[in-house]
């Protein structure tokens, strides 16, 4: 008993931590969300995000964070089917090489990636050179995706890797035994498996790229703007701190009830999985979780 | 159990605080500036000469600074912000009354920049000019045909594609302001649309809109102008000797940041000497050197080389500034305004 009471106290760092920078935050947010200036409720900042210039600003924030989304999870299947097939020091050094970027300063990143995409930047002297005609990607929709995709892919590529690593070769074979081309085995065997590490990777990259702003400031040129701007804004410029707490929450109860979606998602497409390895008789059974004994970061 | 432990958690940060006041027999000033808007040596030599120790707080944006020295987490002796911020400091009486003419240098300050903030600081009673400039049109002479001396280089098409317009929002508004014929500190709604269907049917024509690297894409080659401050637009030619400044026809804004003691500040004493010791001779031109803007303090003025002395980024002849208007709006409706217009703009 007494060193159960040793164990909880363990957990103290965390409890004071989630209460200062989790709990409070989110109680001081809901109340500037639901009062006006004069300190009124009110529940119109809430549903502030269906006035015409925000619910703009949402439509295309979506837009951009699914497009990227998507452009991850395809980026990172192939990636990953690559590595994996490497020897250990040879996936080490791939790994560290796809992770290495990330040690570099975002802003950096970011600005670098303009130097690269403006239209005297380094695209287009290559395109020139080559003798194709300049591309006009700066400022625009494109520079963001390419800025976010950018950014975020190591983010899917780690918890696809992670679970798409913890598939034993023995259940693979099997697979292949049974008749099973490349193509199947991916589609029945190694996709089902890995959905855990791909819906953490959605989760960890749908949710910041629907929130940014700073990417859309430096790659959009200041022509797109973003929910993420607009509550930026609310905040620094404007000093309308109920508006832009009102549009963070609905923009969280937004995020909590796609992610919802996400669970329930999972849980149907888990079934599958397991007829496969019934009727292989595939065993042992290993399915990753997401966060694996091969934690590379 | 975990009371006990929460208790003495609590009462770390308290005595550390305790610690960082005005214990001790040091006098401190606590001082909110633009980031990279002062040299940092003339802060030291100031606690060298006077032993005041000073804690330094920086900020990006005037809205920043605002809501900053609101929220009261700091007690600010000193501030130095813009024009229209200020208005709004001393209307809500967050100001403290100096006596500038008690000040030993005091008379380093032209009678011409006293007379700009007079605009939002009538008698000259709470506010210091410190550095002031234009807004204006930086661009690169090897990409326009004609000369540019008016905003409507920025409207009429010419340049699609090759304008950098600011990515803020009154800096926007008072070009479109300016071009129509309009005052920057206009409250009229129907003269505030219109500035806004104007630069919403620019919006086509404009590569970006930047803040800080409005200047660089110029000086870059990316873009064949650029709305940019006149201190910008100074250190960009620095790079890149084909640029020029032009101060549009139809006028401007002058903006000016000037240096006020708040009502929290105990120790006036030690502000005062603080703001004296910055109109100082030495001093001013070692923060000129630092920053580049144009300075009120006619001492360093003249001291400048006749090439600096007439450059309009650096040093606008009265006549160039004779259209010019110090922006004063604080008026919170229009500030709305603005601030929805611009939210629409950036949407459209």
């Amino acid at each position: 008993m007494d060193r159960n009471r040793r164990r909880q106290l363990l957990a103290l760092p965390y409890v004071a931590w989630s209460i200062l920078f989790t709990l409070i935050p989110l109680f001081v947010i809901l109340r500037y969300a639901m009062v006006d200036k004069e300190g009124h409720f009110t529940v119109s900042y809430i549903f502030a995000f269906l006035s015409s210039v925000n619910a703009k600003a949402f439509l295309i924030s979506l837009e951009i964070a699914v497009i990227c989304t998507v452009i991850c999870v395809l980026l990172a299947y192939p990636l990953v089917m690559v590595v994996r097939r490497l020897k250990i020091s040879r996936m080490s050094f791939m790994l560290f090489f796809l992770i290495m970027p990330m040690w570099m300063n975002f802003i950096l990143r970011m600005l670098a990636l303009q130097m690269i995409l403006s239209s005297n930047g380094i695209l287009n002297m290559l395109l020139g050179f080559l003798g194709f005609p300049p591309l006009q990607i700066a400022n625009t929709n494109t520079a963001v995706i390419i800025g976010v995709v950018y950014d975020y892919l190591p983010f899917m590529m780690l918890p696809i890797f992670n679970t798409i690593s913890d598939i034993g070769e023995d259940v693979l074979e099997a697979a292949r035994d049974l008749g099973a081309g490349p193509f199947t085995v991916f589609r029945r065997v190694i996709l089902p498996m890995s959905l855990p590490g791909l819906k953490s990777g959605i989760t960890i990259v749908f949710v910041p790229s629907m929130t940014s702003f700073v990417i859309a400031d430096i790659l959009g040129g200041g022509k797109i703007q973003l929910i993420g701007n607009i509550i930026e804004q609310e905040f620094t410029r404007s000093s309308n701190w109920n508006l832009g707490s009102g549009l963070s929450v609905s923009l969280m109860l937004f995020m909590l009830i796609s992610m919802t979606f996400t669970i329930k998602d999972e849980i149907l497409t888990k079934r599958p999985a397991e007829e496969i390895s019934e009727e292989e008789k595939a065993e042992p059974r290993v399915v990753g979780d997401g966060v694996s004994r091969r934690t590379v970061l | 159990m975990k009371k006990k432990l929460l208790l003495p958690m609590l009462a770390v940060p308290l005595a550390l605080a305790a610690c960082g006041g005005n214990g001790g027999e040091t006098r401190t000033l606590t001082v909110f500036n633009y980031s990279e808007y002062m040299d940092p040596e003339v802060i030291e030599m100031f606690t060298e000469e006077t032993g005041i120790e000073i804690k330094y707080e920086e900020a990006l944006t005037p809205e920043d600074m605002y809501t900053k020295y609101k929220a009261g987490g700091i007690s600010y002796d000193l501030l130095c912000t813009s024009d229209y911020m200020l208005n709004r400091l001393i209307s809500e009486g967050e100001a403290q009354e100096v006596d500038f003419s008690s000040f030993e240098y005091g008379g380093n300050i032209g009678q011409r920049y006293w007379d700009f903030a007079a605009e939002y600081d009538p008698g000259n009673k709470y506010t210091l000019p410190y550095f002031w400039g234009t807004v204006g049109i930086l661009y690169d002479t090897t990409k326009v045909h004609g000369p540019i001396d008016s905003w409507e280089v920025l409207f009429n098409g010419e340049y699609a594609g090759d304008i950098i317009m600011q990515n803020s929002v009154m800096d926007s508004y008072i070009v479109a302001l300016k071009y129509l014929g309009y005052s920057i500190n206009t409250t009229d709604r129907d003269e505030i649309q219109a500035a806004q269907d104007l630069l919403i049917s620019q919006k086509p024509d404009v590569a970006a809109y930047l803040v800080d690297e409005a200047r660089d894409e110029v000086v870059a080659g990316n873009a064949a102008m650029a709305v940019v401050y006149s201190g910008e637009a100074y250190l960009g030619r620095e790079y890149n000797p084909n640029l020029d400044y032009v101060i549009p026809k139809e006028g401007t804004e002058i903006w000016l940041d000037s240096w006020m003691v708040t009502k929290n500040c105990k120790d006036t004493d030690a502000a005062k000497q603080f703001l004296d010791f910055l109109c100082r001779e030495d001093v001013a031109a070692m923060n000129f050197e630092y920053i580049y803007y144009s300075t009120p303090n006619e001492a360093v003025l003249e001291s400048l080389s006749d090439e600096e002395r007439s450059d309009p980024a650096l040093a606008p002849d009265p006549d160039a500034t004779d259209n010019c208007e110090v922006c004063i709006q604080n008026d919170a409706a229009t500030t709305e305004l603005l601030n929805e217009l611009w939210k629409e703009l950036r949407a459209n």
